[in-house]
């Protein structure tokens, strides 16, 4: 994968992740986390190579197609990509909106998720009046509503202390329990270690070989 | 008003954000382009109006010179000219014009009082024709040959025949004119959906990679313009029905500019579709614009 005629960001990847399967992915800064993420979650397309989601070769998705394939893949950014115009409750309704439910069908669901996450008495505040952590569960609110197969993290500890980390982390770990699999990104090897989850580790933009983690990896 | 947040009440709120000084903008054009388009249908109707009067009044008419044979007077020559048109099949009335009424008619090229008394000036019949079947100028030529009559007939053709094609090119002008007011509508709202998508990048990537199609997002885009264009083009309209009002009632006490520019309050009417057209212009151009934008996107 390369930008322009920028070096290639990622070289020489081949994995496989199993559905219902959860990895960490970790890596220094500028190894290609962020772009992985991208190629898995159609935001970029890959430059060569070969990318599988669900059984289907990206490269052959049609583009038509593509808006059903996006919405069964959850995504928390690092930069939330939260909408200023709309409360908490709005953002957080965004994906089932999007896919053409009545509200009657999904806002309990929304609001049983914001209590989750501790937002229960934000519902009506806008993103600009949240702090960095709420912003950050606000995200994973809005990624998982959805109940998505397949959830994607980008530093999703990254602005909420301890405490909200592991409630995140068990919230991640439970919808991979009921079937999702979970790839998070994330700078947090302690806990990373803690989880005791696989890790795939980039370096460089290739996949470092990671004996003390086993990966699951194909050839 | 409570403050505590019903789930049970909620409803989705729009996805684009509200209306900022680029839309103001936007709104302002199509007003403006609403009024001329407004103005240009009226005078359309108007000009169409007075040309087709100004052909009824010619076709509904016509003239004979005059000139007196051997030793009979002018008078007795346009009366017996009178006499034999009016036997005419396709003439209602043939009435042979006094002398002073004649010379008034050539006043305005010599000057009143300039016309020397003994100069032997044609005598003019006024002819009124038939509207339904009106005699041919032949017709009425033939008529007057057989009767052994020296005039010449004046059916106004060479008249009508102008006023129709300056009628038609009013029409086919005020037509250029609104086929660019629309294609200049069109311009601007793609001009500012391109411009919409770039400002709202952040909306609609969000929306794009929650699972949105670009015919869901364009949508978005094609219901904001449309509705944009309907509130700017009514305002237009009011503004151009309430000049061409002003102006009809401007004109009433003036015979000839009321025959230059005869509105009818129905024409006023003309711009009632004005809101539903530029909406629809709106959303075509809109969802048109967006889809090749979003189109090019991964």
């Amino acid at each position: 994968m390369r930008y322009g005629r920028e070096p290639e960001v990622l070289k020489e990847i081949s994995f496989e992740l199993k559905r219902g399967s959860f990895h960490f992915l970790t890596g220094p800064s500028g190894s290609g986390k962020s772009t992985l993420l991208k190629l898995i979650y159609l935001a970029e397309e890959a430059s060569r190579g070969r990318i599988e989601i669900f059984g289907q070769d990206l490269a052959l998705l049609q583009r038509k197609d593509r808006p059903l394939m996006r919405r069964r893949v959850g995504v928390v950014f690092q930069e939330f990509r939260l909408l200023d115009h709309l409360s908490v409750f709005d953002n957080a309704a965004l994906s089932p909106r999007i896919a053409g439910r009545k509200p009657a069908g999904y806002r309990d669901d929304v609001a049983d998720l914001l209590n989750w996450v501790g937002l229960g008495q934000r519902m009506q505040a806008m993103p600009q009046a949240l702090s960095g952590g709420e912003k950050q569960r606000l995200a994973i609110a809005r990624a998982v509503i959805n109940r998505p197969d397949i959830l994607l993290a980008d530093e999703p500890t990254g602005n909420v202390d301890e405490a909200m980390g592991q409630r995140i982390l068990r919230l991640f770990l439970e919808l991979n329990r009921v079937g999702a699999t979970v790839l998070i990104a994330s700078h947090d090897l302690e806990l990373v270690a803690r989880s005791g989850m696989p890790v795939l580790q980039l370096e460089d933009g290739r996949l470092a070989p990671e004996p003390n983690f086993a990966p699951e990896r194909t050839a | 008003m409570s403050l505590v947040f019903d789930v049970n009440r909620w409803w989705p709120a729009p996805l684009l954000p509200r209306r900022d000084g680029r839309d103001l903008a936007l709104l302002f054009v199509v007003a403006a382009l609403s009024l001329l388009a407004g103005l240009a249908a009226v005078g359309a109707l108007a000009g169409h109006r007075a040309s087709q009067g100004w052909q009824t009044e010619l076709t509904g008419s016509a003239t004979l010179v005059v000139r007196a044979q051997g030793t009979e007077t002018a008078d007795e020559a346009a009366a017996r000219a009178a006499d034999v048109v009016s036997g005419v099949r396709g003439v209602t009335e043939a009435r042979a014009l006094e002398a002073a009424k004649a010379q008034a008619l050539i006043a305005p090229w010599i000057g009143p009082g300039a016309l020397p008394p003994d100069l032997p000036t044609p005598r003019l019949v006024a002819i009124e024709l038939d509207r339904k079947t009106p005699a041919s100028g032949a017709a009425i030529a033939a008529a007057l040959k057989a009767h052994g009559v020296d005039a010449d007939v004046d059916d106004h053709s060479r008249w009508s025949a102008q006023i129709m094609r300056a009628g038609a090119a009013t029409e086919g002008i005020a037509a250029a004119i609104f086929a660019l007011i629309v294609a200049v509508l069109a311009a601007v709202v793609a001009y500012a959906t391109r411009q919409g998508l770039a400002a709202r990048h952040d909306v609609v990537e969000a929306l794009h990679l929650s699972g949105a199609t670009d015919g869901y997002i364009a949508r978005l885009f094609q219901a904001r313009f449309a509705r944009s264009a309907a509130q700017a083009a009514l305002a237009g309209a009011v503004l151009a029905a309430a000049a061409a009002g002003a102006l009809k009632l401007a004109t009433a006490g003036d015979a000839q500019l009321t025959a230059l520019l005869p509105i009818a309050w129905t024409d006023l009417a003309a711009v009632a579709p004005f809101p539903i057209l530029g909406a629809l212009a709106a959303a075509v151009t809109a969802r048109v614009t967006a889809m090749a934008a979003l189109g090019a996107r991964p």
